[in-house]
């Protein structure tokens, strides 16, 4: 399989991974205690087996049966083995065998492993599907049973039997290595390489083996703790050699005596638990080291999003509540809230910077801004369902006239779905996909209105004609990915209106849809404001919406209202400078939109 | 369904052919005369030819392998070379010791790890920290090295359960118990540490989906949320990690049931396996094959019960 792959870039096992590793990533793992204690351990062990010639007081297998299960003395601090033998020096070299072996057994799986998995993930095909059957069947094996047919077939050698460990384990490096490679395979800085004129091998050297390397690195700490455990097991039941000293043999040795001497075991156990600890804490060490490199690369991207403002943009020229022309007290009400996001360093950050907002019964308002300027975050603040970390740290919400900031969870909850309801942005991702959509309708109305299986299920099914959606009763017993986004949308409003809720809050709800099912979406909320005296609020970036749907509109930009007033008036003549940017930024990429006239009555017939 | 279930264990079948053909021929590889090994140095050349053709040795090893293949389809497993003892009565009479063991463990480290996963999940702070910690350090330790430990703790020092020996539950389902719970427990701790990091994973995955804030937003109390939503969906990759562990619990099995003179399948294999006895070791082979076969069976089933997506035609 290698014409390909030239040696040089199939990992060399063992002398490849230091010196890829970028510094910083080595520093990481030192910096973290755990991570620089499990390295200092296994450097000692390394060492300490190494050296085991000058450190051993005598050989391993130099026996004084008169000194048998002698205590540690100065001469042998370890003390004697039931057969008179000194247990230091036996610890030395049977670590010799235990870390030797497990350096075979990994280097048999890297070899095995790595470059296969990387052609297979690289060219896929049929190389791919082969090595993939044969991967699942080694994967389907116990371990331990074929080491020991293994031992049956090929004899007692240790060394033997860490080949067949290795090619036992190969199949976890080939599948990481090979999904990992399937996975940027795909990504367009590969194409891109590809077009520049760059040859596969050059491309691999390059690019794929830089994204491997560090899970892989990874996979050989706990491979190789794997393969210890299973040796020194092998050992244990006295299939390895028996000539020379294992730790394993050692541990089978305590045990016999475990009566008289289980002082026997205390060494040859901890030597065997240090090593794997060690292993594992450093397979984590490493990779929280590379989980920070790439989330400090995130943290540095995002904040610029949410706290750069257009320049010359006056914060706040808020013109507090609208009173409705009628009069009317507003069903929620919205003063100066202040959304805050604990920080790992103990600080608030700010994402809603004070907003006010007010929704009257049978009214949309539009709640406009771009990402990531606080309107969903101002919404889910109104629901009470902020993500984790996220709290209102100042402010009043009022529904109905009650105040609803610094309510106990369980009162707020009563609240949702009976009064305040919400329609999200996606409608797959929104409806669990383990449960039935009548189902998942059914839940809220027995729930909250004690309905019967046979009542909630008519009533779902009212539900469903009621957001117009053909063949009810199918729909009822289908599975979310059995139906389309449009129709998910309006099972999600079915949904949001079960317990005939006095508000809704609709987050983007047409994004996600194409252009005609936005429009007959739409129809269908403001059907339901007319008919049902519905208040809405709705979040959008998208003006077009505004002008179709909404009655008021409050732009918002970096956490801020920035302008807030009736649709038509704040479309037509735009007092801030934000609005201006948003609205033209609109007729930018019209074709991209629904067809959107500045003048808000030609958009309504355009799109009804 | 039954079409998928038919279609998985015609799958299993093929794949029992390949392994039993593959593991005769290897096993047959080396050149051991058995005849001389059973009769011994001093035994007469004329006994130890005689003793090969009664076992059939003397014969090309395709032909030996048809005729075992000929003889396990119809149930007969044939006889141990060394014993002389029924391997399918052997096999059978050993199976209840390791079955003990395997759905003591399922049952433990199910039960364990979902409340263990779940509550870390959804609690985090100080609750997933400890859990994390219990998931490193099973994983960490080897698990004999637990089994040892154990067994000079609870079996040695306190004396709470014997060292070893097995008492079967039909004699008495007390002493049964006594005897099987360190052993379940030992290869309990490596399971529960591997699966209770998975279901916390998986819980607090399922936990940042939209549709948990949608459910939120109509109401729903939020341990009505956990109990069915979520953890109907951070079900399947729990219930994929659990069955790989029991292909690792198979091999788990042969440590705990030596350390502890279990007479299961585990002990049975360190006992055959060394003397190459290969009726034996097909057995064994094939019982574990089929074992990991029915295992990934009922997690593909599982699977598809608890997620409609992978639910198959």
């Amino acid at each position: 399989m290698s014409e390909n792959l030239p040696a040089t870039t199939a990992p060399e096992p063992g002398a490849d991974t230091p010196q890829v590793r970028r510094t910083g990533t080595v520093r990481r793992v030192l910096r973290n205690p755990l991570g620089a204690l499990s390295a200092l351990i296994l450097a000692l062990l390394v060492l300490a087996v190494l050296l085991a010639p000058l450190l051993a007081p005598q050989a391993p297998g130099a026996s004084t049966l008169s000194e048998a299960f002698a205590q540690p003395s100065a001469a042998h601090p370890l003390g004697m083995d039931s057969a008179g033998r000194d247990i230091l020096s036996r610890i030395l070299y049977g670590g010799r065998g235990t870390l030797g072996g497990a350096v075979l057994a990994l280097a048999i799986a890297l070899v095995l492993g790595v470059p296969s998995g990387l052609y297979a993930g690289y060219y896929g095909g049929r190389f791919d599907a082969a090595a993939g059957w044969i991967v699942n069947l080694v994967m389907a094996l116990p371990a331990m049973v074929v080491l020991l047919a293994s031992r049956a077939i090929l004899g007692p050698r240790v060394w033997v039997l860490m080949v067949v460990l290795g090619v036992l384990v190969a199949p976890s490096f080939f599948r990481l290595v090979r999904g990992i490679v399937a996975d940027i395979r795909g990504e367009l800085y590969v194409d891109a390489a590809k077009v520049s004129g760059l040859g596969d091998t050059r491309i691999v050297a390059r690019h794929v083996l830089i994204v491997v390397r560090g899970p892989v690195i990874i996979q050989v700490s706990l491979v190789a703790g794997i393969a210890i455990a299973l040796q020194a097991g092998l050992e244990f039941l006295g299939i390895g050699s028996t000539s020379s000293a294992t730790w394993g043999a050692m541990l089978n040795e305590g045990f016999q005596n475990i009566q008289r001497a289980p002082r026997l075991m205390l060494w040859p156990g901890l030597a065997l638990g240090l090593t794997n600890a060690a292993l594992v804490l450093l397979a984590g060490a490493i990779r929280d080291a590379l989980d920070d490199r790439a989330g400090a690369a995130r943290k540095r991207s995002r904040p610029r999003k949410v706290r750069g403002r257009p320049a010359g943009i006056e914060p706040a020229t808020r013109t507090a509540s609208l009173a409705d022309a009628t009069g009317r007290s507003p069903l929620l009400s919205v003063r100066d809230v202040v959304v805050a996001y604990a920080q790992a360093d103990g600080t608030d950050k700010h994402v809603v910077h004070g907003v006010d907002l007010d929704v009257h019964p049978g009214e949309i308002v539009g709640l406009v801004g771009e990402s990531g300027s606080g309107k969903s975050q101002t919404a889910f603040a109104v629901l009470g369902t902020l993500p984790e970390g996220g709290r209102i740290a100042r402010g009043s919400i009022t529904v109905d006239g009650r105040e609803i900031v610094g309510l106990p969870e369980r009162e707020h909850r009563t609240l949702r779905g009976r009064t305040l309801a919400y329609v999200p942005q996606e409608p797959m991702s929104n409806l669990d996909p383990a449960f039935t959509v009548g189902s998942q309708l059914a839940e809220p109305l027995r729930h909250h209105l004690g309905l019967s299986r046979a009542e909630a299920a008519a009533r779902a099914l009212e539900l469903l004609r009621m957001v117009e959606i053909p063949n009810p009763e199918q729909v009822l017993r289908r599975y979310p990915h059995e139906i389309s986004g449009g129709m998910a949308q309006r099972v999600l409003i079915a949904g949001a209106m079960s317990c005939e809720p006095d508000i809704l809050i609709a987050d983007e709800p047409t994004t996600a849809l194409d252009v005609r099912v936005q429009a007959e979406v739409l129809d269908l909320l403001r059907r339901l404001r007319t008919e049902r005296g519905l208040g809405v609020l709705l979040v959008t970036h998208n003006l077009g919406v505004v002008a179709d749907l909404c009655d008021r509109v409050a732009v918002m930009n970096a956490g801020r209202i920035v302008e807030t007033g009736d649709a038509a008036d704040v479309l037509d003549a735009p007092q801030d400078p934000y609005t201006r940017t948003l609205l033209s930024a609109v007729l930018d990429d019209a074709p991209a939109r629904p067809a959107w006239q500045p003048h808000p009555s030609t958009a309504r017939t355009a799109t009804a | 369904m039954l079409n998928f279930i038919a279609r998985r264990i015609a799958a299993g079948a093929v794949l029992l052919l390949v392994i039993s053909a593959f593991t005769y021929l290897l096993l047959s590889v080396p050149d051991i005369d058995v005849g001389r090994q059973l009769l011994g140095q001093g035994a007469d050349q004329h006994a130890v030819d005689a003793k090969n053709t009664a076992l059939g040795l003397d014969r090309p090893v395709i032909e030996q392998y048809a005729d075992w293949l000929a003889h396990a389809v119809r149930g007969d497993l044939g006889v141990s070379w060394f014993t002389s003892e029924d391997v399918g009565t052997a096999v059978s009479g050993r199976l209840p010791v390791t079955l003990s063991l395997v759905l003591g463990v399922t049952v433990v480290t199910t039960v364990l790890s979902f409340l263990l996963g779940v509550w870390a999940g959804v609690r985090r702070g100080a609750v997933d920290r400890a859990v994390q910690i219990i998931g490193v350090a099973g994983y960490a330790l080897p698990g004999f090295l637990v089994t040892l430990i154990l067994v000079l703790v609870f079996a040695v020092q306190l004396g709470w359960f014997p060292a070893i020996g097995y008492t079967p539950f039909t004699e008495s389902p007390g002493g049964w118990l006594s005897t099987v719970t360190l052993p379940v427990l030992s290869l309990s701790v490596a399971s529960v540490a591997g699966v209770s990091q998975q279901v916390r994973g998986a819980v607090i995955d399922v936990l940042r989906q939209d549709y948990v804030r949608t459910l939120r937003t109509r109401g729903l109390t939020t341990r009505r949320i956990v109990l069915k939503h979520v953890l109907r969906n951070a079900s399947a990759p729990a219930l994929t990690v659990l069955g790989m562990q029991f292909v690792g619990l198979l091999g788990g099995a042969v440590l705990v049931e030596q350390i502890f003179g279990l007479p299961g399948i585990g002990s049975m294999t360190v006992a055959y396996t060394t003397r190459g006895d290969i009726p034996v070791i097909m057995a064994l082979v094939m019982l574990t094959v089929v074992g990991v076969v029915l295992i990934n069976l009922a997690v593909d089933i599982l699977i598809g019960w608890l997620n409609p997506k992978a639910r198959v035609a």
